[in-house]
């Protein structure tokens, strides 16, 4: 059967529990992004990074190892970065949820996303939706990031084509233009 | 332009495809296509429309389009639109190739939108991206795309103006004629220009490398806006209506099949809708027995893979053993090999040498855990099969996919979407192959997701490899003969398996007047490929690291021993501009030794590497500054990488390429290792397999000598200089050789 998400209109695919299943299906709701998702039929249990990217089209999330060691599935909850590959998506219905759809604020740009776009960080960019959440995350908490602060909150963040150089710098760089009184929203 | 011997990877693919011809049909085919290319085909794969009927196309709108060739499209209104032709991996062709068109267009990068173009081997020659060959066979074909494009519009302009050709000049996407102060931009020419006869692309000027505007400056990437948003790039994001999730069990050693597996107990559990057994055609490289399970989720299909209970026929498996295998070496290296090449007598030149050293040079087997798990979504219907695909060789997917379904390769069609990460992988199409026999038998659309557990265990491996070296300096301290005994192996015990090979552009060949080469393979079963920068990615450790054990030993500065070893310059394979030039390898490592201030003084306990590669066309010289304490932690400071490569395309992009591969090659040096066990891969996932993360990152500061060749690759050159570079430097801050890798075996950490 088919279910619509209520707010967005997203269609989602589910299938009523089997008797023999294990799981315990039910609905949750989930507030991404600003938005209120109520997503029906579900396994509580699944990781949010599967209900993010196959119940709610969100794909900017990406699923990198399933153990929580690469990074490339950080989103924020409570504004907090957490694992979405190990976070079950009822621990944290009715919690605000922010991805990387949603750094944007009206449609500009957080000054991470363009520092990355500037320093061209990228190569394969498979982890970097990962990297930046963990960064914008860092710089809320902590504006003025030493170099060993990024390091620190971006050791978890795996990127396997290397460009640590460059995320280093964008952080650096996006950090000195939202000091210097750009005004961000995240 | 002749392009002979292109590198060790055309040739080993080449005589592998070659050596399976008389046999199979099929591949006599492809092999033919593929000599085509290596052998001059590039310049016939400079496809132009069919006449002058299809260079005036209508877009939708009923817009009038200027189309003069598969890679231009210009709208009389809106963006120009250029095509990327070739697989993104992150090596950067999306914005590369692009740019090598517009700067031959005189086009405005702002005003050009660049878009992924179809599989079209009619219509773009070969699309892949492997080698680092994107740069090397596009060059010609893209500029002349773009210099006919333009020369068709400076001819519409002309006409409309009634002046001559020659009156006009280009600049910024506009024709202008200077003397009367008109301008017309592309866009209201484009009606026009598609009613301009084809010129012949071998008559269209091309521009000097003085008056590039572009090419050369750093771009950033054409998907850059797209991938900090998060749209949906990547295989991974694809998404057809009805689609379904599979997963996909294949046996932990390759080669076995399905005994018994609890079918109906998966099937019951909740969001599975199918679970079956695909028995496979035995090739590796296409479909391999297993069970398939599908499910209204990712995750539900993820789950029930892990209640999954499979028993597995391991008759026909393999039983590779890691541990065993390191012993068989040692014991091989004990005999003399079987000879692969000689040259001059190395008896007599040992006989009269002053000092001789003989060493034994080990690395691993590695996986090439490209970030993105391997995935494609397949849609079977109606006897055809559409793919949405992240694999580095569409047009080789397409023939595979029609074996395994048994259906025509015109029945397959392929999308191609950017790639999270190649590294080699992905020239390998077996995941998709999978996906599509999974939505035959499902009877709907399927995305196949492996898991990482997945792609650790059904890689194609870089092939370990082993050295037993001896050599010898006379007394005047030069190098006087090299003998190295390769230890290597075998899946049929006739030949290396895949990028197991010694090739000629490897050292010594040509450099020295005395060497002695010979062979011994151990049999193999688990499946091995290329890894970026094939052969040279382990061979140039061991090799860099000896000729320094040499320097050592005759008391020479590594810099000067080095220089000495390349000569007078002078091409290494005359009448190939592909190869091996001394003059451009010698600039490159006097370049990365005065910028990293070899020879200054350091503090205790610091010392500098140099390690020069020529691989794939690129000429790579890198010095490495470490220190290590007492309980051996290893800090890399910073490493200083000189290339030559040619004129550099994206600076922006050939930079990060260098940076990474110094990341890469660090981390695979330091901490990484593929071992088996009776036939099983033993490490699963990261916490096994550590990439290195952001703090032991070096200092790495990138030159390039922008020489007058015609331009080279990045994607893998710069990566075979890094492990030698940081191992030279070990021993040079500690006196500590380090001759097996990775350096974690020996205590090492960062």
């Amino acid at each position: 059967m088919e279910i619509t998400c209520q707010v967005c209109g997203f269609a989602v695919q589910v299938q009523a529990a089997r008797i023999s299943g294990r799981w315990e299906m039910s609905a949750l709701r989930l507030e991404v992004n600003g938005r209120e998702h109520q997503v029906e039929e579900i396994d509580p249990a699944t990781p949010l990074l599967w209900v993010l990217r196959d119940s709610l089209g969100l794909v900017g999330t990406k699923y990198g190892c399933g153990i929580g060691m690469c990074g490339a599935c950080v989103v924020h909850v409570d504004g907090v970065p957490v694992r979405s590959c190990l976070t079950s998506a009822q621990a944290v219905a009715d919690k605000p949820i922010t991805t990387i759809e949603g750094l944007a604020t009206d449609g500009e740009l957080h000054a991470l996303q363009e520092a990355w776009i500037e320093h061209d960080v990228a190569q394969c960019g498979y982890c970097q939706a990962g990297q930046i959440m963990s960064a914008a995350a860092l710089l809320k908490e902590n504006p003025k990031p030493s170099a060993k602060d990024i390091e620190e909150a971006l050791a978890g963040n795996l990127c396997r084509c290397g460009t640590y150089l460059r995320i280093r710098e964008a952080i650096e760089s996006a950090a000195g233009k939202m000091n210097g009184g750009k005004e961000i929203g995240s | 332009m002749i392009y002979q011997g292109l590198h060790d990877l055309t040739k080993e693919v080449e005589d592998k495809r070659a050596a399976r011809t008389s046999a199979d049909p099929m591949n006599r085919r492809l092999f033919l296509k593929v000599s085509g290319l290596a052998g001059g085909g590039m310049v016939l794969a400079f496809r132009l429309g069919s006449g002058p009927g299809s260079l005036l196309a209508a877009s939708q709108d009923g817009d009038k389009e200027f189309a003069p060739n598969g890679y231009v499209r210009i709208p009389s209104q809106g963006k120009i639109v250029i095509f990327a032709k070739n697989p993104e991996i992150g090596q950067g062709v999306k914005t590369a190739l692009p740019m090598i068109v517009a700067e031959e267009l005189d086009a405005d990068w702002a005003d050009v939108e660049v878009q992924q173009s179809e599989i079209d081997e009619e219509r773009y020659g070969r699309q892949f991206a492997g080698g680092s060959l994107a740069i090397p066979l596009n060059w010609d074909p893209l500029r002349k795309a773009g210099a006919v494009a333009r020369h068709m519009l400076v001819a519409a302009a002309a006409q409309q103006w009634s002046v001559e050709a020659s009156e006009c000049r280009t600049e910024k996407s506009a024709v202008v004629h200077e003397a009367s102060g008109r301008r017309l931009g592309y866009g209201e020419l484009a009606e026009k220009a598609a009613a301009v006869p084809l010129p012949d692309p071998e008559a269209v000027a091309l521009k000097e490398h003085s008056q590039y505007k572009l090419l050369g400056k750093r771009i950033t990437g054409v998907d850059n806006r797209a991938l900090v948003t998060g749209e949906a790039l990547f295989g991974i994001d694809q998404k057809v209506p009805g689609m379904l999730y599979a997963t996909y069990q294949k046996c932990p050693a390759t080669g076995g099949k399905v005994a018994e597996a609890n079918l109906d107990e998966v099937r019951a559990l909740a969001g599975v809708k199918d679970a079956f057994v695909l028995e496979g055609n035995d090739h590796v490289d296409e479909l391999m027995p297993g069970v398939a399970i599908v499910a209204t989720s990712t995750w539900a299909a993820i789950s029930a893979k892990r209640r999954l209970k499979v028993t597995w026929d391991e008759e026909g498996a393999s039983k590779d053993s890691w541990s065993s295998s390191v012993e068989k070496a040692h014991e091989l290296a004990k005999g003399d090999g079987t000879l692969l090449r000689e040259k001059g007598d190395v008896a007599q030149a040992f006989e009269n040498a002053d000092k001789i050293v003989e060493a034994f040079y080990q690395y691993p087997f590695l996986a090439h855990a490209p970030l993105e798990p391997q995935n494609c979504t397949a849609w079977f219907r109606d006897g055809a099969v559409e793919l949405w695909a992240p694999t580095q060789t569409p047009q080789s997917a397409l023939g595979k996919v029609a074996h395994t379904l048994g259906i025509p390769e015109a029945k397959v069609t392929l999308h191609q979407t950017r790639i999270g990460g190649g590294f080699g992988r992905r020239l390998v199409n077996d995941y998709v192959c999978e996906a599509a026999a999974i939505s035959q038998k499902a009877g709907a659309p399927v995305k196949l997701q492996w898991t990482r557990e997945d792609d650790m265990a059904h890689d194609f491996y870089r092939v370990a490899g082993f050295h037993s070296f001896k050599g010898a300096v006379d007394s005047s301290g030069k190098l006087s003969a090299w003998q190295d005994h390769f230890i290597t192996f075998s899946d049929d015990g006739e030949r290396p398996v895949a990028a197991g090979s010694l090739g000629r552009s490897e050292f010594p060949e040509y450099l020295l007047s005395n060497f002695r080469i010979t062979q011994s393979m151990m049999p193999l079963a688990t499946p091995c490929g290329y890894w970026r920068a094939p052969g040279s990615n382990g061979i140039a450790f061991a090799v860099q690291c000896f000729l320094h054990e040499l320097a050592v030993a005759a008391g020479r500065d590594h810099l000067e021993f080095l220089l000495e070893v390349m000569g007078e310059p002078r091409w290494m394979e005359s009448g190939n501009p592909r190869a091996l030039h001394t003059g451009r390898a010698a600039a490159v490592i006097r370049l990365a030794a005065e910028k990293s201030g070899w020879g200054k003084p350091l503090p205790e306990g610091r010392g500098r590497g140099l390690a020069f590669h020529f691989s794939h066309m690129g000429h790579i010289a890198e010095v490495a500054e470490v220190s290590v304490d007492a309980d051996k932690r290893l800090k890399v400071h910073r490493v200083t990488v000189a290339g030559d490569v040619g004129p550099i395309v994206n600076l922006g992009a050939a930079e990060n390429q260098c940076q990474g591969s110094v990341i890469d090659g660090f981390s695979t040096a330091l901490g990484l290792q593929v071992t088996m066990e009776k036939g099983r891969v033993q490490e699963d996932n990261f916490h096994q397999y550590p990439i290195l993360g952001m703090p032991a990152t070096p200092q790495v500061d990138v030159h390039f000598i922008q020489s007058d060749y015609s331009p080279t690759g990045l994607g893998e050159p710069a990566l075979p200089p890094v492990a030698p570079a940081i191992c030279n430097a070990i021993f040079a801050a500690t006196g500590q050789r380090v001759s097996s890798l990775p350096l974690s075996k020996h205590g090492y950490s960062a």
